[in-house]
C-alpha cells in the first residue's frame, strides 16, 4: 500500500512575537484522507500554527507548501480560496440570517447578478443532506442548535475550499450524541479525501477518531505518530513533558508531617462545571491538582473562591460551616486565591505596587478603615522583602514588572490578609526559571509555616516537589487522589489517562 | 384633575379670546387637530385655547398629541381622514415632508389649517396657515421703546434666542429695524440666551459686570419672556432696579412677565398669540358656509402690553390656561 | 511633599486655567474686579464661581463614576427631575425641609436605578444611563406639567441666590462638597477600591472587593449630586424648567471630569482636578459673555480652548515638554 499523498505541509516554521518564540522550527504534514490531530496545552503553539496554515499569520521563518508547491496566505481568504477552510469552536457565522444565506454567503449563485433564492435553497438543501442534515435552510440560523450551526459551519467550509478542513475544538459545546454525529460526518469527509486537522482537549476523541497526532509543548514540536502506535500516557507524557525514565525524588512533604483539618469540603460541586468534590485540606499541606486542561481543575478552584457559587455540598472550617457564595466572603473566611489568568483577574496594571500589594487586606478590613501610607509602605516593603519583588520603587505601576514579580505581588497581597487557606491556579506559568525556583520554595515554606495550600499545576515535577497530596481531575470529576509514595509523575500521568487505558486495552 | 380646574377658570374667561364668535356656522362639526406635544408652557397654553374655542362654537374636536413626532402626526392625519372629520388644523414639527399626506387630505376634499409655523409644500395642499410675524413682534418691541426713551441716550443689550433659530433671527431683525435711524438708541452688546430663563439671567450677569456694574445699560430686550424674567433677577442682584434702571422688553406675554410687571419690573412684552384656532375656526366658517377661500397666511395680531393693561387680570387669565 | 504640593500647581488644569483668567483679563480690563455689595461678593470672578457650581457639583459625582469606568449621562435629566420636586411641593405648600429631602431622594432612587443596571444587570453605563436622560426629563415634565413652576419659597431661593460669608450659596454647597468627598474617597479606603474596580473589574472581585455594592454607591452618590444641582438651578431663577434645566449640562461635567485629568477607561481620579476643570468652562463661557463676541462664536472658541487643553495633557504633549516634572509626580505619588 502506498502512503496516501501528502497535501498541506508546514517545514521549519519559526514565529516570533517581540522577543517570544511562539512557535520554533515546528513540521507537520497532513495527508489526504487523514484525521491529524494537534495536541499541547495551552500556550504550547497550537493555534499559533494554524493561525499560519490558514493565512491568520505569516511564519517568520520556514515554509508552508500545499500539493508540493510553496505557499504564502496573505488572509484566511485567500487560504480559503487555495482550499484550506476553517471551522472554530465559536461558530462565526450570521445568526440572524438563514441557514442556506450563511452556507453560501459570498458565494451566491447569482443570474444577470441578482441573487436566485430558489435556486439556493435548493442548492443548500442537496448540500445539506449529503451530511444527514434535514433542516428548513430558510430559517434563520440561529434557531438551531450549535451541532446544527458547526455541521453547517463545516458544510460552508468544505464547500469553499475542499482539500483540508481545520476543525478547532469543534466538541467543546456538543454533548455526546451531538459529538457522535459529528464524528460521523469526519469519517465521511475522510473518506472523499479530505485532510482534516482536529484540535481538542479530549484525548479520548482523540483515539476515537484520529489517525495520527502531532503533540507541541512550549512552541517546539514534540513529534507526530500514528495513534495506533501510543497509548493515553504515552500521549499525557508527551503533553505535559515528562520523561518517566528518570526516578523522580519523593515528595519532600511527607503526608504525616500536616496539621489537624482545617477545611472541608463536603460534596461540594456545581452541575456543568464540576461534579461534586469531597475533600479535606489541612493545616500545614499541600494539596497538588493534576489534569489536563478543561479537566475541571480551574472550576474547581473558582468554586472553592466563591467566585462560581456552588450549588450542592457544603464547607466547613475548623468544625463550623461556613458560606462560599462571593470572593468577599471567602477573603472574610481568610482565603487567597492567586487565579490562572494573572492579567485579566489579578493584576490592577495601573494601580502602583504598593497598591496592588495592600488591595486584598485593604478589601477585607472595608471601606472605612484605610490603611494610611505608612501602613501601606511598611505592609508593602514587607512583603516585597519576604517574596523579593524586585521593583525599582513600589510607586511604579505593576504593569511595568515582569511575569514573575507580578505573581510575587500577587502571592504577596494575600500573603498580607495572613490567609488560612490558598489557592494557586498555574502560579509558575508563563515565568522565567530563577523565579519559578523561588515560587516553589514559598508554597513549602508556606506549607511549613502552617498554611492549608491548593495548587494547580500542569508541571507535573513541581507538583511532585511540593504536594503533601494529589488529586487528580478529570472530565470534570476529581478521579483520584494519591498519596505517598504514588506522588510521582507517571501515576499522575497514568491517572490522568486511566479512562482512555482501560479503553484501549 | 387640576388641568380640568383650569379649564373651568379659563372658561369663564375665554371670551377675551373668542373675539367676534360668528353664528353658529361650525356647530356640530368634526374637527381634528394633530398638535405637536407639549414642549413648553406656551404650546400647553394653545392647545387649551383651542380647545376652548372649539367648545365655544361648539366644534367637536377630536385632538391628537403627536410627542414632538412627524410619524405620529402624519398618523393622525390620516385616521381624521378616515373619519371623515370636516377640517383638520395641523401644527406641524417639521416643516418638511408633508405632500403625500396633504395630498391625501386634499383628495378627501377636507380642509387643512397650518397653526403657528408654516411647512414647504405645495401652497394649494392647504387651506391656509395662520401664525404670528415674528418680525413684527420684534418691530412692535422696538418701536415702544423708541416711544418710551424718547431723545435720550439709550445702550441696549440684546438677549438673543438660540443661535440660528427662526425666531431669533426674526425678532433681532423686527427690532433693529424699529431702531434703525435714531441715532440716540444702540444695541451695545448682544449674546444668546438659549430662550432659557437661567441662561437669561447669566448672560445678564455677564453684562452688568461689562457695562460698568450695569450702570451703562438703559434697556434691555429678551427674545422672550423666560430670558426676561432671568435678566430682571440678575438686575436685582446688582443692586439696580429693573424696570427703572433698566427698562426691559420682551416677546410672548406669558404669566411670569405679566407678575413682574404687577411688581413694576418688566416694561412692556408683545404678544405671542396662543390663539391660532380662533382666527383658524373663522376662516373655516367662511370657506365652509360662505365659500370664501381665505388667503393662504392668516397673520396673527402682535399685541403690546404695558403696565397700563391691568397686568394682574393678564396673569389670572393667563395662568389658567396651562402656560 | 513640597514637591508635590508644586507639581499640582503647573499642572495642565491649573496652567490652562491661568491661560483663560489672563485672555478674559484682556479682553475685559474689569475681569478681576471684585466689590462688596449688599453683603456679598460681587464681580466677575464671583460670577464664574457662582455659575461653574453646578458642573462643578455634577463633575464630584461624575468622577466618581468615571474613575469606575463609567459614565452617566443621566444628571442632567437628574436636574430637571429634582428641581421639579422641589418646586412642585413648595408650591403644593409643603415646608421647604421636606420638599428639599424628597428631591434629594428622587436623586438617590435615580442614582440607585443607574446603577442596579449598570452593577447587577450589567448593562454597558452608557445605555444602562441613558435611559433616565431621556425618560427623566419627560417625568420631569409629568410633575411641573410642562410648564415652569414659578416659586416664593425662601429656602430653596436661598439655595440658588443667598450668601454666606458674601460668597454665593452654590459656590459654598459646591466647595463644601468637594471638599468632604475628597476627605470621604481620601481618608477612607474607598478611593482606592474605586480604583482598582475602574482599572479592573475582575481583578477587583477576585481581590475580595465588592465591586457590585461600590459601583451601586457611584451612581448614587452621583444622583445625589445632581439633585443638588438640580436644586441649586431652580432657586437659582425661582422656578423649575423641566424642559431646559441641566440641558446638556452630562456632557459639561463629562468634559471637566476629562479636563480634569481623570480617564474615561477609569482608574485614578481627582475630585479637586475635576472642579477646577468646571471652573475652567466657566471662566471661558463668562469670558465670552463679557467679551463682546458675537454668540456665533461661543461654540468655536469653546471648542478650540478645549482641544487646546486636550491636547496639553495628552500623554504625547507630556513627554514632549513635561518630562522632567511628569516623572517627579510619577514618583511622588
Amino acid at each position: 500500500m502506498t502512503e496516501p499523498a501528502t497535501v498541506l505541509q508546514a517545514r521549519g516554521v519559526v514565529k516570533v512575537f517581540g522577543q517570544h518564540r511562539a512557535l520554533d522550527d515546528v513540521s507537520i504534514d497532513l495527508r489526504a484522507g487523514e484525521v491529524h490531530a494537534l495536541l499541547g496545552e495551552n500556550g504550547a503553539g497550537k493555534s499559533t500554527l494554524i493561525k499560519i496554515l490558514t493565512g491568520a499569520y505569516q511564519a517568520t521563518e520556514g515554509e508552508v507548501l500545499l500539493e508540493g508547491q510553496p505557499v504564502r496566505f496573505a488572509d484566511p481568504l485567500q487560504a480559503q480560496a487555495a482550499g484550506i477552510g476553517t471551522v472554530y469552536q465559536e461558530v462565526n457565522l450570521l445568526p440572524n440570517r438563514s441557514v442556506a444565506e450563511n452556507l453560501f454567503l459570498g458565494h451566491q449563485p447569482t443570474r444577470f447578478g441578482f441573487v436566485q433564492k430558489k435556486v439556493i435553497y435548493a442548492k443548500a438543501r442537496a448540500v445539506l443532506a449529503t451530511y444527514g442534515l434535514d433542516v428548513d435552510v430558510r430559517a434563520e440560523l440561529g434557531s438551531y442548535s450549535v451541532a446544527v450551526q458547526q455541521i453547517v459551519a463545516i458544510a460552508r467550509a468544505v464547500e469553499l475550499s475542499g482539500k483540508v478542513l481545520v476543525l478547532d475544538e469543534p466538541t467543546a459545546s456538543l454533548d455526546r450524541n451531538e459529538v457522535d454525529r459529528l464524528f460521523d460526518i469526519i469519517r465521511q469527509l475522510k473518506a472523499r479525501g479530505l485532510a482534516i486537522i482536529f484540535i481538542t482537549h479530549f484525548l479520548d476523541q482523540v483515539f476515537a477518531i484520529s489517525d495520527r497526532m502531532t503533540v507541541l509543548r512550549n512552541g517546539k514540536l514534540i513529534g507526530t505518530s500514528s495513534l495506533k502506535d501510543v497509548s493515553p500516557t504515552d500521549v499525557v507524557r508527551m503533553m505535559l513533558g515528562k520523561d518517566l525514565e528518570i526516578l523522580h525524588p519523593v515528595s519532600t512533604a511527607a503526608e504525616g508531617a500536616s496539621g489537624p483539618v482545617m477545611l472541608s469540603f463536603d460534596g461540594f460541586g456545581k452541575p456543568g462545571k464540576v461534579a461534586p468534590v469531597t475533600l479535606d485540606i489541612h493545616r500545614g499541606e499541600v494539596v497538588g491538582v493534576a489534569g489536563l486542561l478543561g479537566s475541571g481543575r480551574t472550576e474547581l478552584a473558582r468554586l472553592m473562591f466563591g467566585v462560581d457559587t456552588a450549588e450542592s455540598g457544603k464547607v466547613t472550617m475548623n468544625g463550623k460551616e461556613i458560606s462560599l457564595r462571593s470572593p468577599v466572603q471567602a477573603v472574610q473566611a481568610g482565603f487567597g486565591f492567586c487565579p490562572e489568568d494573572r492579567k485579566a483577574d489579578g493584576i490592577f496594571g495601573d494601580l502602583s505596587v504598593r497598591e496592588n500589594l495592600i488591595i486584598a487586606l485593604q478589601a477585607k478590613l472595608g471601606w472605612f478603615k484605610a490603611l494610611n501610607r505608612d501602613e501601606q509602605l511598611e505592609i508593602a516593603g514587607r512583603y516585597a522583602e519576604a517574596l523579593d519583588i524586585r521593583a525599582a520603587n513600589h510607586d511604579m505601576p505593576i504593569k511595568l514588572l515582569s511575569g514573575g514579580n507580578q505573581q510575587k505581588v500577587i502571592l504577596g497581597r494575600w500573603l498580607a490578609i495572613d490567609p488560612n487557606f490558598l489557592i494557586l491556579d498555574e502560579p509558575t506559568r508563563g515565568i522565567d526559571v530563577g523565579a519559578h525556583a523561588e515560587i516553589v520554595r514559598t508554597i513549602n515554606r508556606l506549607r511549613e509555616d502552617g498554611l492549608g495550600l491548593l495548587v494547580i499545576s500542569s508541571e507535573l515535577d513541581e507538583i511532585v516537589a511540593y504536594s503533601s497530596r494529589v488529586v487528580v481531575m478529570r472530565d470534570r470529576q476529581m478521579v483520584a487522589e494519591l498519596h505517598g509514595q504514588d506522588i510521582s509523575p507517571k501515576i499522575i500521568v497514568q491517572a490522568i489517562a486511566a479512562q482512555h487505558q482501560e479503553a484501549a486495552e | 384633575m387640576k388641568v380640568l380646574k383650569q379649564l373651568a377658570l379659563a372658561a369663564s374667561t375665554v371670551a377675551l379670546f373668542a373675539g367676534v364668535a360668528q353664528a353658529d356656522g361650525l356647530q356640530g362639526k368634526v374637527v381634528g387637530f394633530s398638535q405637536i406635544g407639549s414642549e413648553s408652557g406656551w404650546r400647553a397654553a394653545e392647545t387649551s385655547v383651542t380647545k376652548l374655542q372649539a367648545e365655544e362654537r361648539g366644534i367637536d374636536l377630536k385632538f391628537a398629541d403627536a410627542q414632538q413626532k412627524q410619524e405620529n402626526q402624519i398618523k393622525a392625519i390620516r385616521g381624521f381622514i378616515a373619519q371623515g372629520v370636516d377640517a383638520i388644523l395641523v401644527a406641524p414639527v417639521v416643516a418638511t415632508g408633508w405632500d403625500a399626506v396633504l395630498q391625501e387630505a386634499k383628495d378627501a376634499n377636507i380642509p387643512v389649517i397650518l397653526l403657528d409655523r408654516g411647512v414647504d409644500a405645495s401652497e394649494d395642499l392647504y387651506l391656509t396657515s395662520v401664525a404670528s410675524d415674528q418680525v413684527k413682534e420684534g418691530r412692535v418691541a422696538g418701536e415702544w421703546l423708541v416711544n418710551t426713551v424718547g431723545d435720550k441716550d439709550c445702550k441696549i443689550v440684546e438677549l438673543q434666542g438660540t443661535v440660528g433659530s427662526t425666531p431669533a433671527i426674526n425678532r433681532k431683525q423686527g427690532f433693529e429695524e424699529a431702531i434703525a435711524g435714531k441715532a440716540n438708541l444702540t444695541i451695545a452688546r448682544s449674546q444668546t440666551g438659549d430662550f432659557t430663563r437661567s441662561k437669561g439671567k447669566e448672560v445678564m450677569e455677564g453684562f452688568i459686570k461689562a457695562e460698568n456694574g450695569g450702570k451703562d445699560i438703559c434697556a434691555v430686550y429678551a427674545h422672550n419672556d423666560d430670558m426676561a424674567v432671568g435678566a430682571i433677577q440678575a438686575i436685582k442682584d446688582a443692586g439696580l432696579k429693573p424696570g427703572t434702571d433698566i427698562l426691559v422688553v420682551s416677546i410672548d406675554a406669558v404669566p411670569d412677565i405679566f407678575a413682574a410687571m404687577v411688581a413694576g419690573e418688566a416694561n412692556a412684552t408683545v404678544e405671542l398669540t396662543p390663539n391660532m384656532a380662533g382666527p383658524a375656526f373663522d376662516a373655516l366658517d367662511a370657506y365652509l358656509n360662505g365659500g370664501t377661500v381665505p388667503e393662504k397666511f392668516i397673520i396673527t395680531e402682535s399685541k403690546l402690553y404695558t403696565p397700563a393693561d391691568n397686568p394682574q387680570g393678564e396673569y389670572d387669565t393667563r395662568k389658567g390656561l396651562g402656560y | 511633599m513640597k514637591t508635590r504640593v508644586l507639581s499640582r500647581l503647573i499642572s495642565p488644569q491649573t496652567m490652562a486655567l491661568a491661560a483663560v483668567l489672563l485672555v478674559n483679563w484682556i479682553l475685559f480690563p474689569g475681569f478681576f474686579d471684585i466689590e462688596w455689595k449688599d453683603g456679598r461678593l460681587f464681580g466677575s470672578l464671583i460670577d464664574v464661581l457662582n455659575r461653574g457650581a453646578p458642573v462643578a457639583i455634577l463633575a464630584i459625582g461624575m468622577t466618581a463614576v468615571i474613575a469606575t469606568k463609567g459614565v452617566d449621562l443621566s444628571v442632567g435629566a437628574v436636574m430637571a427631575i429634582a428641581g421639579a420636586t422641589a418646586a412642585t411641593m413648595v408650591e403644593a405648600g409643603w415646608p421647604a425641609h421636606t420638599a428639599v429631602a424628597v428631591a434629594l431622594l428622587a436623586g438617590l432612587a435615580c442614582g440607585l436605578w443607574n446603577g442596579v443596571l449598570v452593577a447587577l444587570l450589567d448593562i454597558q453605563p452608557i445605555i444602562a444611563t441613558l435611559v433616565i436622560m431621556v425618560a427623566g426629563r419627560g417625568i420631569a415634565q409629568l410633575i411641573t406639567e410642562g410648564s415652569i413652576v414659578t416659586f416664593s419659597d425662601p429656602t430653596l431661593i436661598f439655595i440658588g441666590t443667598g450668601s454666606f460669608l458674601g460668597l454665593p450659596m452654590p459656590v459654598v454647597i459646591a466647595a463644601t462638597l468637594a471638599v468632604l468627598a475628597t476627605l470621604l474617597v481620601r481618608r477612607t479606603a474607598l478611593g482606592l477600591l474605586v480604583e482598582a474596580v475602574g482599572v479592573n473589574r475582575s481583578a477587583a472581585r477576585y481581590a475580595g472587593i465588592s465591586a457590585n455594592v461600590l459601583l451601586l454607591a457611584v451612581y448614587v452618590f452621583c444622583g445625589f449630586c445632581a439633585a443638588i444641582a438640580g436644586m441649586i438651578v431652580a432657586g437659582d431663577i425661582r422656578g423649575a424648567d423641566a424642559n431646559n434645566a441641566g440641558l446638556w449640562l452630562e456632557l459639561d461635567a463629562i468634559l471637566a471630569v476629562v479636563i480634569g485629568g481623570t480617564s474615561l477607561l477609569g482608574g485614578r481620579f481627582s475630585i479637586l482636578m475635576s472642579v477646577l476643570g468646571a471652573v475652567i468652562i466657566q471662566a471661558m463661557n463668562t469670558g465670552i459673555l463679557v467679551s463682546g463676541f458675537p454668540p456665533e462664536f461661543n461654540l468655536v472658541v469653546k471648542s478650540g480652548v478645549i482641544i487646546l487643553i486636550l491636547v496639553l495633557q495628552s500623554p504625547l504633549s507630556a513627554t514632549l515638554f513635561l518630562r522632567a516634572p511628569k516623572a517627579k509626580t510619577g514618583a511622588s505619588k
